[in-house]
Formats: C-alpha cells, sequence, structure tokens
C-alpha cells in the first residue's frame, strides 16, 4: 500500500530550505509521497496545496522568526476550509513559542538536532502508518 | 642518496617497525576523512610537500599570496570585528552598533529584514509578518539615516548584507552621506550583490537571473568608476556551505561565481580587468574543522590570484588579491546545550585568522534558538578579541605555512576545486549552471550526506549525537520588540506624504524607461528614485514590473 502524502513547506518569506530539502527526501526515502511546495508561501497557499493534494499532513520550516503570526493564520485557515490535519513546526523557535505553537494546536514543534528517524516515527504515528 | 630519499627510507621504516605493529595494538577509534572525502594519513612529512616554495607559497604581499595578502598582516592592522547585526527598527539597531562600538568593534554590518531584502515595503501584506524579525526595516533613505545616527561614516567600514536590492541600499547610504556632507568618493565599505549565491542558496533573489546579472553587474562598473574605496560585491561561499556544501564546494562554487561576474563586467562594460577587480572581495564559513578550514582559505587565495593572473590576464597585484570576511558557521552552532557553542566559535574563529582573514563576525552562542542579546553578542566580540590580542596567533604571519600537514590540505583543496571549477566551464559558466540546477543540486546532496552521517554517528556533534542532555534550557533570549513594526510603517507613510510628488513620479518613469533598455546603467536611476523619496517596495516594483519574477522549481 503506498505511503500518505505530505506536505512540506516553507512558510513566509524566508529562504533557509537545507532543512526542508533534507526532511524531504528523509520522508520519500521512508516511502511517504512528498510534496515540497518550495519557499516563499503564503498559509493560504500551504492550505490549498494540502487540501488539492489530499495530503495527510503538513510540515512547515521557518527560520525567520516569524513562527507565532504565520503558523496562527496557517491554523486560522484550515479551521475555516474545514482542513484537519496534523501540523509539524521546524526550525529556529525559541523554547517558550513552541508551547504558544503547540497552544495553537501544532502537533509537534522540532528544532536543530531533531534527528531523521524521530521525525520519521512522528510522521508515521501522525498519519497512522505502522 | 639526496636528502628526500633518505626520508623516505626512513619514513618506510617507520611505517614498517612502529606504526603497524603499534596499529596492531591499538588500532584506530575511527576513520579520518575530510569533509571532501579524502583520506587523511597519519602523518605528513616533507614527503608530501609538492613544487618549489616560491612559486607555491611565496612571501606574504607577493604573488601568489599563500601567505596572505599583504606584506605585513596583522602586526599593522588587525582584521575587522565585524559583528552582523540587525533587527526591529532603525533605533533599536542604531543602539546595538553604539553599543558594539563601545565594546571593540571596529566595523559595522548590517542585517536587513526580509522585506527589505525582497524589496517590499513594511505594510505590504507579504512584509507585515517579517518586518523587524531576521534584520532592520530599511524601506526608504530617512530610516537609512536614523540607523547611522551619530556613527561617523566618513570613517568607519560597514558591511550592508544585501543583495536583490544592493542599488537602493548603496543609493540610501550614498543620499545620506551626502545630507552629510560626505562624498560618495569618501566612502568604504561593502555590499554584497551577489545574487548568482542567492539562486544556487541563499534563495532572496526577485527577478530572473539574466536582469539580476545585470543590476550587479551595473552597480560593479558603476561603483569602479566613482567610488574608489568601495566593495560592490562580496562573492558568497558561506551560504553555499551553510546550505550543506563541502569545503571543497564552497571554494569552488564561489571562484566559478567570480569568474562569471568578471566574465560579465568584461563583456557587458568593456572594462579592462585591473579597472574593477581590485574591488571584488570575498565572503566564506568557517566550520569546527581547523585545519581543513585554515587550507581552504589559503587554497581559495591562492587559486584567486592564478584565475586573475592567468585567465583575465591581470597585472595589477591588486586585482588578484582575494580579501575575505568570515563568518563562523551558524549551521554548525546546535541548540542543545548553547554554551558549548562559544568554544566552537572560538575554533572556528582562530581558523579564519590562521587562514589570514580581513574581516571577522563571530556567531554568538544562542544563535540556533534566536537572534543574539547584547550579551550573547558581546561574548563573541570577546572571542575575536582574546584571539587578537591575547592568544598570540597574530605574532607571526601565517604562522602555519610550510608545516606538511597544511601544506598538503591547500594542495589537495586546490587540485579538487579545480575539478569543479573546470566542470562549470564545461557547462558553459555559472549562469547557465545555475539555470540547470547543478550547483543547487550538488549542494542538496552534501546537506542530506552531512545529516546521514552525522545520524550515523560518522560526523560527531556534541550535545546532539554524544553527550546528549535531556534538560530544560534556561537562557535568556533575544525578542523583537513589536512597537518597531508600527513605528516603520508610520514612518513610510510619512515618507510618501511629504515627498515631492512630482520629483518622485519622474523618477520612476525615468528608472522604468532605462530598465527596458539594456545599454543603460541601471544604477544612477535607482539613485535618483532613492533622492527622490521612493521606497525599496516602488523602485523594485518598478523593475519587477519590466523584468518580471523569477519563479524557481521545488527540487530536493
Amino acid at each position: 500500500m503506498p505511503r500518505p502524502k505530505v506536505i512540506i513547506a516553507k512558510l513566509g518569506l524566508d529562504g533557509h530550505d537545507r532543512g526542508a530539502k533534507v526532511i524531504a527526501r528523509a520522508l520519500a526515502e521512508a516511502g511517504f509521497e512528498v510534496v515540497y511546495t518550495g519557499i516563499r508561501q503564503t498559509p493560504s497557499q500551504v492550505v490549498e496545496t494540502a487540501i488539492q493534494e489530499d495530503a495527510k499532513l503538513i510540515g512547515i520550516s521557518i527560520l525567520s522568526g516569524s513562527h507565532l503570526e504565520l503558523v496562527g493564520e496557517l491554523m486560522r485557515i484550515m479551521k475555516e476550509r474545514g482542513l484537519n490535519i496534523p501540523v509539524l513546526v521546524g526550525g529556529i523557535i525559541p523554547p517558550e513559542d513552541r508551547d504558544a505553537l503547540l497552544k495553537m494546536g501544532v502537533a509537534g514543534v522540532y528544532g536543530p538536532g531533531t534527528p531523521l528517524r524521530e521525525i520519521i516515527d512522528i510522521v508515521k504515528k501522525l498519519t497512522g502508518v505502522s | 642518496m639526496s636528502s628526500v630519499d633518505k626520508v623516505k627510507e626512513k619514513y618506510d621504516e617507520w611505517v614498517r617497525e612502529f606504526l603497524i605493529p603499534t596499529l596492531r595494538k591499538v588500532p584506530e577509534w575511527r576513520k579520518f576523512v575530510s569533509s571532501f572525502g579524502t583520506e587523511i594519513k597519519p602523518l605528513y612529512t616533507p614527503l608530501d610537500l609538492k613544487g618549489d616554495y616560491l612559486e607555491k607559497l611565496g612571501f606574504p604581499g607577493e604573488y601568489p599570496f599563500t601567505r596572505g595578502i599583504y606584506p605585513t598582516m596583522y602586526r599593522s592592522r588587525l582584521w575587522t570585528f565585524r559583528e552582523y547585526s540587525g533587527f526591529g527598527s532603525p533605533e533599536d539597531t542604531n543602539k546595538r552598533y553604539k553599543f558594539l562600538i563601545s565594546q571593540g568593534q571596529t566595523g559595522l554590518s548590517v542585517a536587513f529584514d526580509l522585506p527589505t531584502q525582497l524589496g517590499l515595503d513594511p505594510d505590504h501584506e507579504l512584509a507585515y509578518p517579517e518586518v523587524g524579525k531576521v534584520g532592520v526595516s530599511i524601506p526608504e533613505v530617512v530610516s537609512m539615516g536614523i540607523l547611522f545616527d551619530g556613527i561617523d561614516i566618513g570613517k568607519i567600514t560597514t558591511s550592508f548584507t544585501i543583495n536583490a536590492t544592493a542599488a537602493e541600499i548603496l543609493s540610501m547610504y550614498i543620499a545620506v552621506a551626502e545630507s552629510r556632507g560626505i562624498s560618495k568618493a569618501a566612502l568604504d565599505g561593502t555590499i554584497q550583490n551577489d545574487i548568482l549565491k542567492e539562486f544556487i542558496a541563499r534563495n532572496l533573489y526577485i527577478y530572473p537571473p539574466l536582469h539580476s546579472m545585470r543590476y550587479a553587474v551595473d552597480i560593479i562598473a558603476y561603483t569602479a568608476k566613482n567610488m574608489p574605496k568601495w566593495h560592490p560585491i562580496s562573492i558568497s561561499g558561506y551560504h553555499f556551505r551553510e546550505a550543506g556544501a563541502t569545503a571543497v564546494q564552497e571554494v569552488a562554487f564561489t571562484l566559478a561565481d567570480a569568474i562569471e561576474y568578471t566574465n560579465w563586467v568584461i563583456n557587458r562594460w568593456k572594462m579592462n580587468v585591473d579597472d574593477f577587480a581590485p574591488g571584488l572581495s570575498f565572503f566564506f564559513a568557517a566550520t569546527t574543522n581547523l585545519f581543513e578550514e585554515i587550507a581552504k582559505f589559503r587554497a581559495a587565495r591562492r587559486l584567486y590570484a592564478k584565475i586573475m593572473k592567468e585567465r583575465f590576464g591581470a597585472k595589477k597585484l591588486e586585482s588578484m588579491k582575494m580579501k575575505f570576511h568570515v563568518q563562523t558557521s551558524g549551521a554548525a552552532l546546535t541548540a542543545q546545550q548553547p554554551e558549548v557553542n562559544l568554544i566552537r566559535t572560538t575554533i572556528q574563529a582562530l581558523a579564519a585568522v590562521l587562514g589570514g582573514a580581513q574581516s571577522l563576525h563571530v556567531n554568538a552562542y544562542d544563535e540556533a534558538l534566536a537572534l543574539p542579546t547584547e550579551r550573547s553578542v558581546k561574548l563573541a566580540l570577546r572571542v575575536q578579541q582574546v584571539i587578537a590580542y591575547e592568544s598570540g596567533v597574530v605574532d607571526s604571519i601565517d604562522p602555519l605555512g610550510g608545516s606538511y600537514y597544511i601544506e598538503w590540505l591547500t594542495d589537495t583543496i586546490e587540485e579538487e576545486v579545480m575539478k569543479i571549477i573546470d566542470y562549470v566551464d564545461k557547462l558553459g559558466g555559472m549562469t547557465k549552471a545555475v539555470e540547470i540546477g547543478y550547483p543547487q543540486r550538488a549542494i542538496a546532496e552534501s546537506a542530506y550526506q552531512y545529516q546521514k552521517m552525522v545520524e550515523e554517528g560518522k560526523i560527531a556533534v556534541i550535545g546532539v549525537n554524544m553527550f546528549r542532555e535531556e534538560e530544560e534550557l534556561h537562557i535568556e533570549l533575544h525578542k523583537v520588540d513589536p512597537v518597531s513594526r508600527e513605528r516603520s510603517i508610520r514612518r513610510i507613510r510619512e515618507v510618501r506624504e511629504n515627498r515631492d510628488k512630482e520629483a518622485w513620479g519622474r523618477a520612476l518613469d525615468e528608472l522604468r524607461r532605462a530598465a527596458d533598455k539594456e545599454d543603460e546603467n541601471i544604477f544612477p536611476y535607482i539613485l535618483n528614485a532613492v533622492k527622490a523619496r521612493a521606497t525599496i517596495g516602488e523602485i523594485s516594483g518598478t523593475l519587477r514590473e519590466v523584468w518580471g519574477e523569477y519563479k524557481p522549481p521545488s527540487i530536493f
């Protein structure tokens, strides 16, 4: 059975895409169908892509410090559009913002140094792959 | 028997009678390889030295500059202590600059926010969440004046990390200087203006590659004629390395970019290489791999001198000198046990100094978590000061020159770099290579392989794959004051209201026409628009209308 489709997205104007690309490739090698949006995505573009692709999870990468506003907006639009899939956030996220993101309904926050297998495991769990 | 033969004989004997028997008893605890995959031997000797001293090393200040670009190096003048910094509004950043200067910083380096770097005004919908986050918001000339309030720009050198909007920022700086009675010819500093590396790794481009190259090269031609002390470009390998490149790829793609810009200036403006090459400058990363990094800087310097002399026929020594800034590697910082980063950055900064850098930024230990605080950036500056004033590494020029290992590494990196440059030549130069995605893919591949090696424990990262701690983090982190953004927006609205509307409209019309004419230098028109108080969003908006925007393929 093919593995679920996941979206890896760069939200906002930030161009740091090393992490997003490494994660996208690791998930693809773990058998997921990965759609990488590329850089400079708006929250509504990411939601549209996820709906069109019938994705089971969204992975967001932000290193610009604008995660609270942009992820907040993403969660709001997802709710508005009735899209109820888990969202993971990675990047440069100060510890106290991590809690704020989790409160918004983000399923997990992963900073630098997180092992790839940990990401693969959580994505498997959240998308119901055993 | 020559002395080399004697060494060879003794070396073979040492391997046979000492090395091998010892290894049988005490095997090596890991494989020793360079970041670019070459195996490292247990010992280097005179047998590993290739070529003639005078030809390959020579003397500092003399071709091929392996030992340094100045005859006296740090004995006459230390490198510039230049901490990259910027956040919030120009008022916030100005305060940080004055603090850094009071702590002994000797040059400034401006970090701009993403909207400024992408030509969007702070009240633009896409800009709004990003205003003042990764750098300072400077969308019009009034803000530039505030940024340098109380700072003598006729004296201090400033580096601007600005690329797709480099001409707008340089124009604002010129306008501020002139308003203070300082001529543009007297200004000393650098704009990064390296758009090729934006397409390859840093991703802050606006226009398609060919228009972007015209924009960059027009600035180089303009400053070569009008601003003799200015560095109109800082050709950057830093961002390749941060995106995952090896040391060899970093140098190779940087030099391939240098070749591309040089060809462009010569072809587009029919200039002699010696008329603009002295203004070219460079920017590299320093990772924690001490000897490899030192050798990397030396190899890059020697190779650049050869390229300028042999490929481009440069006659002036100034055209062959690779002047470079170094920033310690941000990707090498860990969010785990952040204080350990101070130790890493000290080793990295040492590599830059032992490699002969002209200017240095040391990262703060908390930058894997947020922008630095006043305290953390001060410690970063202190790292430079301890190396400069206490360590003694500045006492003698190129103190590791002649080390068998360093010279072998320098030669090896040079050879490996040349293979990639030859390949880029075959592809038809860097603009073409970028269009087909060659360097982008090569770097993404290295990044992935690096990550896998970290996961497999082949590369050690203390606190991440060794000596991990499950402990809560308690450090004070920098926060951007939300009031800053509103201040930026209020100011740009005032600027828009209070300018001479007629002069402003005329300047943008002229800019539009110039953009459409291939043979015009675009820079004077941007300068004119900035002086007429056009905002960064209006100027790049005008150019976007004529040139279009680049939409990259999303490959991973």
